[in-house]
């Protein structure tokens, strides 16, 4: 479920859009809620909020004193906010495994009070659009298009399955997520 | 493709069927809480949801076999909902058709009875009505069962027995409740493909209620009920976009 780390530049964005962050803070809650024993390697966290502050995505302050590798305290900015809210409100590309991006976009969602049951509604909208191109294709097609079609069709009925497991859950989740 | 990419809900006046803030309960237990939708002529659309959202309790105040506690349905002009029960069910009769999940056809009678009775409850003559039932066999996959009786078909025999009969008098609307639910996915599929085709062929408006996201696929438009209430894509996409 978590092969390929994608959203680690947005997940980081979001969690800075909950509050100010240092480095390693921000690791430990992207360990806790994204991480599930593959921690975020800090050369990774401070890697990527590098490139965020040379983007202009988040601006680090001047280090403060102490002890530790980074004391530094990172703010999103306004264009960093921005492309954290067109990516949280844009329904993912409808493809094979994509739970690691829902799931992100959910939790952050709901940390940040955003509305997670309309991302969840807006997702099941474009995947049932995908699901209703590849009937389409099924019923005009050969037997090889139909095979493919249903290969597809089998993958985002799970995802879909899992979106809606999710919409009856998200009340425990925001419990969660907001203790 | 074009034909099934996801379709706007039909503009104001396009409407065959239009249901406005509909409230049913059952004894103390509230089905639908404020559930509007509208259905343009020759559409085919899915409406989906947990159980116990109220779906099916939709579809029946749309077919009007449930009259709702508040609320207006219309169609085709005409507020359903006030009509007399006589006259409710002779619309059921001559311009609706109905697939449900289980139950629908007489056992004691053949395919070609079953298929068969609509036009003859409609005084069709008997010749003419079987030989319109005779004709549905092989477009439905059926050829050489009509002697058959439904009690010794497979699932996907019987739903496709039921979706003849639910066409035979050319409906202007099929409501279809789940109707691939009691099928595995291959004769599922069968059925679907055959009502969406016959349903196209004749340009019947198709209504149908299912939990099934492959099933839904072969609709142009879900709507989604939630609590009693159609969740509106509009609402949707403008929370989205805060």
């Amino acid at each position: 479920m978590y092969a390929h780390r994608v959203t680690v530049p947005y997940t980081l964005l979001g969690l800075l859009e909950r509050e100010p962050s240092h480095g390693y803070e921000l690791k430990r809650d992207y360990d806790v809620y994204f991480g599930r024993g593959k921690p975020l390697p800090f050369g990774q966290v401070y890697a990527t909020l590098s490139r965020l502050a040379r983007d202009g995505k988040v601006t680090g302050g001047d280090a403060e004193p102490g002890a530790g590798p980074d004391r530094k305290r990172y703010v999103i900015t306004e264009a960093g906010a921005h492309e954290f809210d067109s990516w949280l409100s844009q329904p993912a590309e409808p493809e094979p495994h994509l739970q690691t991006v829902l799931f992100a976009k959910v939790v952050l969602a709901l940390m940040l009070g955003r509305p997670a049951e309309a991302y969840l509604d807006a997702q099941r909208g474009a995947h049932l659009q995908r699901m209703r191109e590849l009937t389409e294709v099924k019923r005009s097609g050969g037997l090889v298009d139909v095979m493919l079609a249903d290969y597809g069709l089998f993958h985002l009925e799970a995802d879909l399955r899992w979106i809606d497991m999710t919409a009856a859950r998200l009340n425990a989740l925001a419990e969660m997520v907001r203790a | 493709m074009t034909s099934l990419n996801s379709a706007p809900p039909p503009r104001a006046g396009d409407s065959l069927i239009e249901a406005k803030e509909l409230y049913l309960s059952f004894g103390q237990t509230p089905a639908l809480t404020g559930a509007s939708l509208s259905v343009a002529g020759g559409e085919v659309v899915a409406i989906m949801g947990p159980s116990g959202s109220g779906k099916s309790t939709l579809l029946h105040c749309l077919a009007g076999i449930f009259p709702p506690d508040r609320g207006e349905v219309w169609y085709d002009g005409e507020r359903l909902d006030t009509f007399s029960d006589a006259r409710r069910t002779e619309l059921r009769r001559t311009a609706f058709g109905f697939v449900f999940q289980f139950g629908q056809l007489v056992p004691e009678l053949t395919v070609a009875d079953n298929i068969a009775l609509p036009l003859l409850l409609n005084r069709a003559g008997r010749k003419a009505a079987y030989a319109t039932a005779d004709a549905w066999l092989p477009r439905m996959g059926l050829d050489g069962l009509g002697a058959r009786r439904t009690g010794e078909l497979s699932g996907g025999q019987a739903q496709r027995v039921a979706l003849a009969r639910s066409l035979i008098a050319h409906p202007r609307v099929l409501f279809a409740d789940e109707p691939t639910g009691s099928l595995d996915t291959l004769a599922g599929e069968m059925v679907m493909d055959l009502l969406v085709g016959a349903a196209r062929e004749e340009g019947t408006t198709v209504v149908l209620v299912t939990h099934d996201a492959r099933v839904a696929a072969y609709a142009q438009r879900e709507l989604i009920v939630r609590d009693g209430r159609v969740i509106n894509r509009t609402d949707v996409a403008a929370e989205v976009s805060g």
